[in-house]
Order: structure tokens, then C-alpha cells, then sequence
């Protein structure tokens, strides 16, 4: 894809580093507005780190995250939070608030950054929850929920004040086949009726192939292919071909680099 | 384990300035916390029912507690104090030995100390819970600032919540105290009470007993949030955070005691 001003968030030659141990090398990629995008990597290849980049909450040793035209690392605080408020975003375990019920969770943004009266609030809740299809558990807790309903009510809470831009961080991750197609309908809906723009992060091919637009492939810190899902089931790239089959070594490795076992074995010292 | 190439000596020596340096860095770290908790304190006065509801997990329930140990605190104090004062036949005196030493010394320490393993230690582990699950990074990301909306409110809950529970260890104290003395022993109710109320003095005993409520809830207040909101993001991360709120906020408590009894009471004619 090449830059327009229809994408919404631009990464350029993003790298970034967790002390010394550098997670990104090199990512190059573009989600164009109104599109779902899925950015499919390895557990720990770095996908959360993307999507905190985006937001803000990390900063990059090289490269820049634009959002919207901005570069989000040149924001000072106030601005930084202005763009977040555009921005919703579903954590991984939903990052739920254990000590609200699903109602406050979900009302929570709007009661942080409006001043709406409180029966505007209740209707705007009902309707988020409504449109995960949650709303007659609004007084529940969310230890009270099963992992697909958390995640739903994550949804509803990212998108409880009209983001442009929402973000979700392995949204399958965890669930049984049910909700997982549930969740997955929901990102595709909410994205196509609301008029937001998605960030899908997963490992799930499987699912993300279903709803996305757009696929971005990642390990080792680069964006190693993407392509549209039919594109990219047809790719005969080894390392799509490795992941959309799920082969357990190929391209990405089964082991993690160590030294040969016999070595090892052989002058293994006690203790 | 001390490598050939270095001696005991130099291993031991590059230790301790290891864990100096270590315990440096961390108290910098705290007082840059301290900071911005403290600059980040209006929306705990802005939106008070949030600071309210702390109020209400620190220190309503910790009266209990508070109200148990003030009376058997007081009332030990009437059986020991009584059986010295005995002695020297001034057992009239008990009434100003039991509320002195409450007053200045066991109502703050000891009310201080049971709200850090009670409430302290609680604060430090639901922040913790709250950063181990992404609750804190969900809020940032919405905007929303953790220091402001979770942390102050609940450094100010229970800022606010020690002296009121200081204070009523003390009463219980005393109360305990009447008790054993007067009930239990039957010392004359009018000399309990008479002596004690000529004794006590509202500013030198009462107010500095509450400035020492007020310091000791500060520094377990910030030692909590702070062990919360630095906890690794795991379950023996959390809590071994607990553990070292209790801890560090114990000593604290003792250390502060010792300071402000200095300058408190020095050239009182103690
Ligand atoms: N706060 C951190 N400090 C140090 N290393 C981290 C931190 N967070 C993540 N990492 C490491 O960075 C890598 C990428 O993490 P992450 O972005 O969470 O991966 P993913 O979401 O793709 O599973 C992982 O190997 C992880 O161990
Ligand atoms: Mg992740």
C-alpha cells in the first residue's frame, strides 16, 4: 500500500527496544481509514508493543507512529490524552474494573470526560451493551462473567465514547469456538456501522482471515508479508504458508536458540 | 557465589554498595512518586466521594480492629501501671499514666501500626492487582490518569482516616483503663478522671498526638500506593509488595515516632 492521507495510523521504520533487548526492528505499515487491519505475529514477536506505540504509552527508539496526521510522540500530555479519548482500546483480559459492575465499567470514559447527566449516560450504556448483545447484564460483575462476555463488555467500554480508532489486543485469545466467532462478527459490525477504523493483533489466522480487510505478518521484528485474506491464502510464501497452516517449524523455529543438546548434555556441569 | 579471580573481601564489598546504590535509585524513584501523587491531589478534594469511598475501605473498616486493641491496650496499661504506681502509693495517678501514655505515644504508634497491616497492606495489594491486570494501563489509555483517579484518592482516604483512628485508639484506651482501674481495682472515680484531666494538656499531649497520627498515616499512605503501583506484575510480585508495605511502613512508623518525640517533648522537662 502506498501512503495517503486515508490512513488513519502510519508506522515508519519503527524500532523499539525493552532495555537491551530489541523487540522491533523495522515496521513499516499503514491502517487505512474506516478498514480492519489484523497484525498476526508469534506470541511475544511484539504485537502489544505496537499497539502501546500507537497509543502513546511507549515511545520509539527510531521511527514514528503518526495517528490521524499526528506523531504521537511529539504530543505533550494534553494532547496525548485528547488523542486517546479518540481512541478505544480492548486489552487482552479485558483489563476490566474488578470493583465496578459491567454497567460502571462501561460508563466509566463518559463519566470521566463529559459531563452528560447522569439518565444520558444510562441510555448510552444500555445501547453499548445492547449492541454486544450484553445488556441484561449490566449490574453483574465482572467476576461474574465468562471470558467471551468480558471481552465483550471490553468491547463496549473501548467504544463507549465514538472512537475513530479502535484497537484490539488478541481479541480470540481464549475463547471457545462460540464466542470466538461472536467477537469476531462484533469487530467486523461495529467497525462497518460505527464508522471506526480496527487494529486486529492476534496469532488466530484462523479467525482474523474471516473479518479483516488487511493482514500484516510479523516476526523478528519486521513486517515480513501481508496481503489482503485472499492473498494471502494463496501465498506460497514459507513463512505465511508455515503460519495459515499452522506447521510447528518452518521459517519460525520450534526451539529456542540454545546450544546443540548433545553439547549441552555432554558438559552439563552440576548446579 | 565469589568468583577465583576476585576475594571475599571485594565480593562482600561490591554487594553492599550494589544494594546501596539499588536502595538509593528506589528512594529516588519514591520521592518522584511522592511528587507527582501529591501534584496529581486535586481531583482527590475535586471529586471527594471518590476519596470518600477510601475513607470507607481504609478506615471504617479498621474501627473494629482499632476499637478491640485500644481496649485491651488500655486495660493492660491499668493493671501494669497499677501495680507500679501501688508501690509509691500514688495509685490515684493511674488515670494520668494511662491517658499520657496513650495520648503521645501508644494511641498513634500502635493505631498506626494496625492500620498498615490492615489497611495498608490492602491498598498496596489491590493497586498492585489493578496494574497486574491491566486495569491501570486500560485507564491510561482511556485517558484517564491512574495517580489522579486511584492512587491519590486513596493516599488521602487514609491521610484523612489515622488521626480519627489514632484518636479513638486512645479514648478506648483510656476507656480500658477506667475499666480495669476503676471498676475492676476501684480506685475513686473522681481522682481517675480529675487527675488525669489537670495532666493532660490539649496542645503539648492531644494535638501532637494528632501531628504524629498525621505524619505516620502520610508515610504508610505513600509507602502503600507506592509498593502497589511499583509491584512486578505478578502474582509473588504483588505479594512480596504487601509484605514490604508492612514492613517498611512499621519501621517508618517507629523511626518517624522517635524524630518527633525529639522534637516534641525534648526540654519539656522529660
Ligand atoms: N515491560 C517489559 N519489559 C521487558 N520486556 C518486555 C516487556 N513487555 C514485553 N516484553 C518483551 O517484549 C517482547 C514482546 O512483547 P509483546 O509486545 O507483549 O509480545 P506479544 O504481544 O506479541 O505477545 C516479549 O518477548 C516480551 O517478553
Ligand atoms: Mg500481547
Amino acid at each position: 500500500m502506498t501512503e495517503t492521507t486515508d490512513d488513519l495510523v502510519v508506522l515508519r521504520e519503527l524500532a523499539f527496544a525493552y532495555g537491551e533487548r530489541q523487540v522491533l526492528h523495522d515496521i513499516n505499515l499503514r491502517i487505512p481509514r474506516g478498514k480492519v487491519v489484523g497484525i498476526m505475529g508469534g506470541s511475544g514477536c511484539g504485537k502489544t508493543t505496537i499497539l502501546r506505540l500507537i497509543g502513546g504509552q511507549l515511545r520509539a527508539s527510531m521511527g514514528e507512529v503518526r495517528v490521524a496526521g499526528e506523531v504521537v510522540a511529539e504530543l505533550d500530555r494534553d494532547r496525548l490524552y485528547a488523542l486517546r479519548r479518540k481512541i478505544g482500546m480492548l486489552f487482552q483480559f479485558g483489563a476490566l474494573f474488578t470493583d465496578m459492575t459491567v454497567f460502571d465499567n462501561v460508563a466509566f470514559p463518559m463519566r470521566e470526560h463529559t459531563e452528560l447527566p447522569e439518565e444520558v449516560i444510562r441510555d448510552l450504556v444500555l445501547l453499548k451493551l445492547h449492541a454486544v448483545g450484553l445488556r441484561g447484564a449490566a449490574q453483574l460483575r465482572p467476576s461474574e462473567l465468562s471470558g467471551g462476555m468480558a471481552r465483550r463488555v471490553a468491547l463496549a467500554r473501548a467504544i463507549s465514547l465514538d472512537p475513530m480508532l479502535v484497537m484490539y489486543d488478541e481479541p480470540f485469545a481464549g475463547l471457545d469456538p462460540i464466542s470466538l466467532g461472536v467477537v469476531g462478527q462484533l469487530i467486523r459490525r461495529l467497525n462497518d456501522a460505527l464508522g471506526i477504523t480496527s487494529v486486529v493483533v492476534t496469532h488466530d489466522v484462523y479467525e482474523s482471515l474471516k473479518i479483516v480487510d488487511y493482514l500484516y505478518f510479523i516476526s523478528d521484528g519486521r513486517v515480513v508479508a501481508s496481503g489482503t485474506p485472499a492473498e494471502v491464502r494463496s501465498s506460497t510464501m514459507p513463512f505465511v504458508h508455515q503460519f495459515v497452516n499452522g506447521e510447528p517449524d518452518g521459517p519460525v523455529p520450534f526451539h529456542y536458540p540454545a546450544l546443540p543438546l548433545t553439547e549441552e548434555l555432554m558438559y552439563a556441569e552440576p548446579g | 557465589m565469589p568468583s577465583q579471580a576476585e576475594s571475599g573481601l571485594a565480593w562482600w564489598l561490591r554487594r553492599v554498595g550494589g544494594t546501596v546504590v539499588d536502595a538509593i535509585v528506589r528512594l529516588g524513584y519514591a520521592s518522584r512518586f511522592a511528587a507527582a501523587v501529591l501534584t496529581h491531589s486535586g481531583s482527590a478534594f475535586r471529586r471527594f466521594p471518590l476519596t470518600l469511598r477510601e475513607i470507607y475501605f481504609a478506615g471504617v473498616l479498621s474501627l473494629v480492629i482499632i476499637i478491640v486493641s485500644g481496649t485491651f491496650v488500655g486495660m493492660v496499661l491499668g493493671l501494669q501501671g497499677y501495680d507500679v504506681l501501688e508501690r509509691y502509693g500514688s495509685s490515684e495517678a493511674l488515670g494520668v499514666l494511662v491517658s499520657l501514655s496513650l495520648v503521645r505515644e501508644l494511641g498513634p504508634v500502635v493505631a498506626a501500626l494496625l492500620f498498615a497491616s490492615r489497611a495498608g497492606s490492602a491498598i498496596t495489594a489491590e493497586i498492585g492487582l489493578m496494574k497486574a491486570t491491566e486495569q491501570l494501563s486500560a485507564m491510561e489509555m482511556m485517558a484517564v490518569d491512574p495517580i489522579a483517579r486511584v492512587v491519590a484518592p486513596r493516599f488521602w482516604g487514609g491521610v484523612i482516616s489515622m488521626p480519627i483512628l489514632g484518636l479513638l485508639f486512645s479514648t478506648m484506651g483510656i476507656f480500658g483503663g477506667y475499666l480495669v482501674g476503676v471498676k475492676l481495682i476501684g480506685i475513686d472515680a473522681g481522682a481517675f478522671w480529675g487527675q488525669m484531666q489537670s495532666a493532660v494538656d490539649f496542645q503539648r499531649d492531644i494535638l501532637n498526638g494528632v501531628v504524629k497520627s498525621l505524619v505516620f498515616g502520610a508515610a504508610v499512605c505513600l509507602i502503600a500506593v507506592f509498593e502497589g503501583y511499583d509491584a512486578p506484575p505478578t502474582a509473588e510480585g504483588v505479594s512480596g509488595a504487601t509484605t514490604r508495605t508492612v514492613v517498611a511502613s512499621s519501621l517508618a512508623i517507629l523511626g518517624l515516632d522517635f524524630i518527633l518525640t525529639v522534637f516534641m517533648f525534648r526540654g519539656l522537662g522529660l
